[in-house]
C-alpha cells in the first residue's frame, strides 16, 4: 500500500509534465488538425534553453535559487515561445493549402532540425545539473518502507494546476481565446467574421511552445539531466496524452497526461522498468485504434 | 512576419530602406534564437563534472550576420513580404527539360552502376559505398510503394528492415539455410509482419496512421532490445554467415570461389558480388514497382493516394488496397534488411532507430513521392555525397531535415516529380508538380 501511494505521487509528478507538453499538441491539432511533430523537441529545447539560462546565471552571480528560478523561468518561456513562432513561421505556414501529409512531413523535418542543432551546438552528452530544489516531506513511514513527497513535486503538480487554471481562463474568457475557438471550429468562417486567423495560429505555437518550456524546466528538475534526444520519446508520450484524452480538448489533455504518467510509473514499478516505453507506445497504438476520438473528444466528421 | 507583410508596397522593386527594416528585425529574431544555444556552450569539466559555460561570441555574430545578410537579399530582390513563388526558382521549361533529360540518365545511371566494380575495382572504400547507396536506393523503392504511391505515410519503415536482418541472422544461424533461401524467407517475413501491423490500423486517417507505424517501429526496436535471449539484446548478432556464389563460398581454399574460376584469391571478389546482389534486388524491385503501377492494385493506389473518399465510392476496398502496398513495401524493407545482415555480418538494434526511417522519408520526400528516378537520384546524392565530405558528418541529418521542409515548402511534389499517371488513355499527359497545386488549392 505504502509503495502503491509513492508510486501514484511520482505518476502525478511525471503525468502533469507530459500534461503540459500534450496541451501544445492538443491546441494546434484542434485548430489547425495537424500534428506538430516537433513539439516534443520544441519542449527539449526549452530544457535546454533554461539549463543554459541558469548557468549563465549563476556565472553572472544571481545565485538565490528563487530568483534564479524565476529568471530562468522568464527567459526559458519567451526563447522557447521564439522558437514555437520561428517553426511555425517556417515550416507550417507556407504549407497551408498544400497536400494533406505535408505539414506532418515537414514537421518531421523540423524535429531533426532541431534535434540536430542542439546536438551539433551544445554536443551529443547528457547534461547533468546539480539538484536545486531539495527536501520534501515524509508522508507514511510503517518502518521500512517511507513514503516520500518532495518539495520538487510539490512544485511541479502546483504550477500545472496554477498554469492549466489561466490557460482555461485565457481560452474561456478572452478575446485570444474565442478566437482560438472561432479559428477550431472553421478556419475559413473565422477568417469571414474578422479574426486574425495567421495571429491566432501563431499565438496558439507561442504560448503552446512557452508551456512546453515550462514543462522542460520541470524535467530538468526532476530528473537533473537532460540530452539533445529526450524530446523525442517525450514528445511521442505526450501525444499520446493529448490522443487518449481526446485531441483537442484541453481537460482531455491534462486528464491524458495523468494517465500516461500514472501507467507508466506504476508500469515501471510492478511490471518491467525495461518495457515501459513499449507500453506507453502500445496505449497509443490502442488508443488510436479503439478509441480515436480519446476519453473526452468529439467525432471527427470527415467532410468531401 | 504580419506586420511586414502590411507594410510592404506593391511596385516597389528596390525598396533598400524596407530591406534594411526586414533584415533588421529578422537578425533580432535570430539573435533571439541563437544567443543562448549558438553562443554559449556547456561543456562538462572533467575533473570536477560540474558544467561550464563556454562563450562563442563570434559564431553568434556570424550566425545574426548570416541571417541579416540572408533576409536583405532575399526582401531586396524578391518581392517582399510574400512567399517565394515556386514557379519562380524552376520555371515550367526547366522542369520540362529536366523530365526529358531524365530519359536518358536513367540508362546512364544504369550504365554507370553496372560499370562501377570495373572502374574502381581496386577502391575497396568506393565499392562499399556503392553497396550502401544501392541498399539506400532500395529501401528508398520500398517506402515509394507506401508512400510515393499509395500515399500512406509510414514512419516506421525501418521495422521492417529490422525484421528482414533479424530474420536473416536467425535462420541462417540456428537452420544453417544459405543466404539465397533466407532472401525470400526474410522477405515474407516481413511482408508477413507488414500485414499484421497493417490490419488494425490501416482504417486510420493518414496523420494518425504515420504515428501508429512510428509507434510500432519503436515497439519492434524496443522489444529486440529486451529480448536478449532470442536476439542478443543490445550486442546484437554478430558472426552472421556471409553468402556465397550459389553455394561456392568466397575463401582462399581449392574449393573457394577464386580456385573454382581459376582466378587468384582477392577479397574484393565479395565485395563485387555483393554489389550486383544488391543491383539486382534493387532493379528487380524497381521493375516490379513498375509493372505492380500498371495492374489494377497499382491504379487503386495511385487513386487511394488522391483521393480516399473518391475511391471508396467506386467501390475500391480501401483497405485491402493498403494492405497490399503495405505488406510489398515491407517485404521490399525485409528484403533489404537481409542484404544488410549478410553484407555486414553483424547486426545489432543500433542499426535500426527512428532516424533510419526519417533518413529513408527524406530520401523519398527530396526524390519526389512516386519517382523512381527521383528516389535513386537523391538517394545517391544524400547518401554518396555525403560520404565524399566526411568532415561534414555530423551536419547530414541537420540537413536532410532542412531539406525535408524546404521541399515541402517550395515544391511538395519533390524536386524532379512530374506526377505522370502510370495509365493513361489517348495520349501521354505530363502534369507538372505546379499544376497539380495550383488545382488544388
Amino acid at each position: 500500500m505504502d509503495y502503491f501511494l509513492q508510486q501514484l505521487i511520482n505518476g502525478i509528478a511525471l503525468g502533469s509534465i507530459y500534461g503540459l507538453v500534450a496541451i501544445g499538441y492538443t491546441m494546434v491539432y484542434g485548430i489547425i488538425g495537424m500534428i506538430n511533430f516537433a513539439h516534443g523537441d520544441v519542449f527539449m529545447v526549452g530544457a535546454f534553453l533554461a539549463l543554459i539560462a541558469f548557468l549563465a546565471l549563476v556565472a553572472i552571480g544571481v545565485t538565490a535559487v528563487p530568483l534564479a528560478l524565476f529568471l530562468v523561468l522568464l527567459i526559458a518561456m519567451l526563447l522557447t515561445a521564439l522558437y514555437g513562432w520561428a517553426v511555425e513561421r517556417l515550416a507550417y505556414r507556407p504549407l497551408r493549402g498544400s497536400f494533406r501529409l505535408a505539414p506532418l512531413i515537414s514537421a518531421i523535418g523540423m524535429s531533426i532540425v532541431l534535434q540536430n542543432y542542439i546536438q551539433i551546438t551544445q554536443g551529443a552528452r547528457v547534461k547533468p545539473l546539480p539538484p536545486l530544489i531539495t527536501g520534501g516531506y515524509t508522508l507514511l513511514d510503517h518502518g521500512g518502507f517511507a513514503v516520500q513527497l518532495s518539495n520538487i513535486q510539490i512544485i511541479i503538480v502546483f504550477t500545472t494546476f496554477v498554469l492549466m487554471l489561466a490557460f482555461s481562463w485565457l481560452v474561456a474568457a478572452t478575446r485570444l481565446g474565442r478566437d482560438m475557438r472561432a479559428c477550431e471550429q472553421d478556419l475559413k468562417m473565422a477568417s469571414l467574421v474578422g479574426v486574425d486567423v495567421d495571429r491566432t495560429i501563431s499565438l496558439t505555437f507561442v504560448i503552446g511552445a512557452a508551456l512546453a518550456a515550462v514543462a522542460g524546466i520541470m524535467y530538468l528538475l526532476y530528473y537533473g539531466v537532460i540530452d539533445f534526444f529526450i524530446g523525442f520519446v517525450a514528445g511521442v508520450k505526450a501525444f499520446t496524452a493529448a490522443v487518449l484524452g481526446g485531441i483537442g480538448s484541453l481537460p482531455g489533455a491534462m486528464l491524458g497526461g495523468l494517465l500516461i504518467g500514472l501507467i507508466e510509473t506504476f508500469w515501471s514499478a510492478y511490471f518491467s522498468i525495461e518495457y515501459k516505453d513499449v507500453a506507453s507506445f502500445s496505449i497509443l497504438v490502442l488508443v488510436l485504434i479503439f478509441l480515436p476520438t480519446g476519453i473526452l473528444g468529439r467525432p471527427e466528421v470527415e467532410k468531401v | 512576419m504580419p506586420n511586414e507583410v502590411a507594410s510592404a508596397k506593391p511596385g516597389t522593386n528596390f525598396d533598400v530602406v524596407g530591406a534594411l527594416k526586414d533584415a533588421g528585425l529578422a537578425a533580432l529574431i535570430a539573435f533571439g534564437l541563437f544567443s543562448l544555444i549558438l553562443g554559449l556552450r556547456t561543456e562538462q569539466d572533467q575533473i570536477s563534472q560540474q558544467l561550464a559555460l563556454i562563450p562563442r561570441p563570434l559564431l553568434l555574430a556570424g550566425a545574426v550576420a548570416v541571417v541579416f545578410a540572408g533576409r536583405f537579399l532575399v526582401a531586396l530582390l524578391v518581392r517582399r513580404g510574400g512567399m517565394i513563388d515556386p514557379g519562380a526558382l524552376l520555371p515550367h521549361r526547366l522542369t520540362a527539360k529536366l523530365d526529358r533529360l531524365g530519359r536518358f540518365l536513367a540508362p546512364a545511371l544504369l550504365a554507370f552502376a553496372i560499370a562501377t566494380p570495373f572502374l574502381f575495382y581496386s577502391n575497396r572504400y568506393l565499392l562499399d559505398l556503392g553497396i550502401l547507396v544501392l541498399t539506400y536506393v532500395m529501401l528508398g523503392w520500398g517506402l515509394n510503394v507506401v508512400v510515393g504511391l499509395a500515399g500512406l505515410l509510414d514512419l516506421g519503415y525501418v521495422a521492417f528492415y529490422a525484421v528482414g536482418a533479424y530474420s536473416y541472422a536467425l535462420i541462417a544461424q540456428h537452420f544453417g539455410l544459405s543466404f539465397w533461401i533466407c532472401l525470400p524467407l526474410a522477405g515474407i517475413f516481413a511482408a508477413f509482419w507488414g500485414v499484421l501491423l497493417g490490419f488494425p490500423v490501416l482504417r486510420l486517417r493518414g496523420d494518425y496512421l504515420a504515428i501508429v507505424t512510428l509507434a510500432f517501429g519503436e515497439i519492434i526496436r524496443l522489444v529486440i532490445i529486451n529480448w536478449s535471449s532470442l536476439t542478443g539484446g543490445p550486442n546484437g548478432i554478430a558472426s552472421i554467415p556471409r553468402p556465397s556464389f550459389f553455394g561456392i563460398p568466397f575463401t582462399d581454399d581449392e574449393h573457394g570461389f577464386a580456385a573454382f574460376f581459376g582466378l587468384e584469391f582477392s577479397s574484393t571478389h565479395r565485395v563485387v558480388f555483393l554489389f550486383y546482389v544488391i543491383l539486382a534486388l534493387a532493379l528487380l524491385t524497381n521493375y516490379a514497382t513498375l509493372r505492380l503501377r500498371r495492374l489494377p492494385i497499382g491504379r487503386a493506389w495511385e487513386a487511394l493516394r488522391e483521393d480516399e473518399i473518391a475511391c471508396r465510392s467506386l467501390g475500391i476496398n480501401t483497405t485491402h488496397t493498403k494492405l497490399t502496398a503495405f505488406a510489398i513495401g515491407a517485404m521490399i524493407g525485409g528484403i533489404a534488411g537481409s542484404f544488410f545482415a549478410t553484407r555486414q555480418g553483424f547486426i545489432s538494434p543500433e542499426s535500426f532507430v527512428f532516424m533510419e526511417s526519417a533518413l529513408v522519408l527524406a530520401i523519398v520526400v527530396l526524390g519526389g513521392m512516386g519517382s523512381q528516378l527521383g528516389v535513386a537520384i537523391a538517394a545517391l546524392v544524400m547518401i554518396g555525397g555525403f560520404e565524399l565530405f566526411r568532415g561534414f558528418e555530423q551536419f547530414r541529418m541537420l540537413v536532410f531535415g532542412v531539406v525535408m521542409v524546404a521541399i515541402m515548402v517550395w515544391r511538395p511534389r519533390g524536386l524532379i516529380a512530374n506526377r505522370t499517371p502510370s495509365v493513361f488513355l489517348e495520349q501521354r499527359k505530363v502534369i507538372p508538380a505546379a499544376l497539380v497545386e495550383k488545382a488544388r488549392r
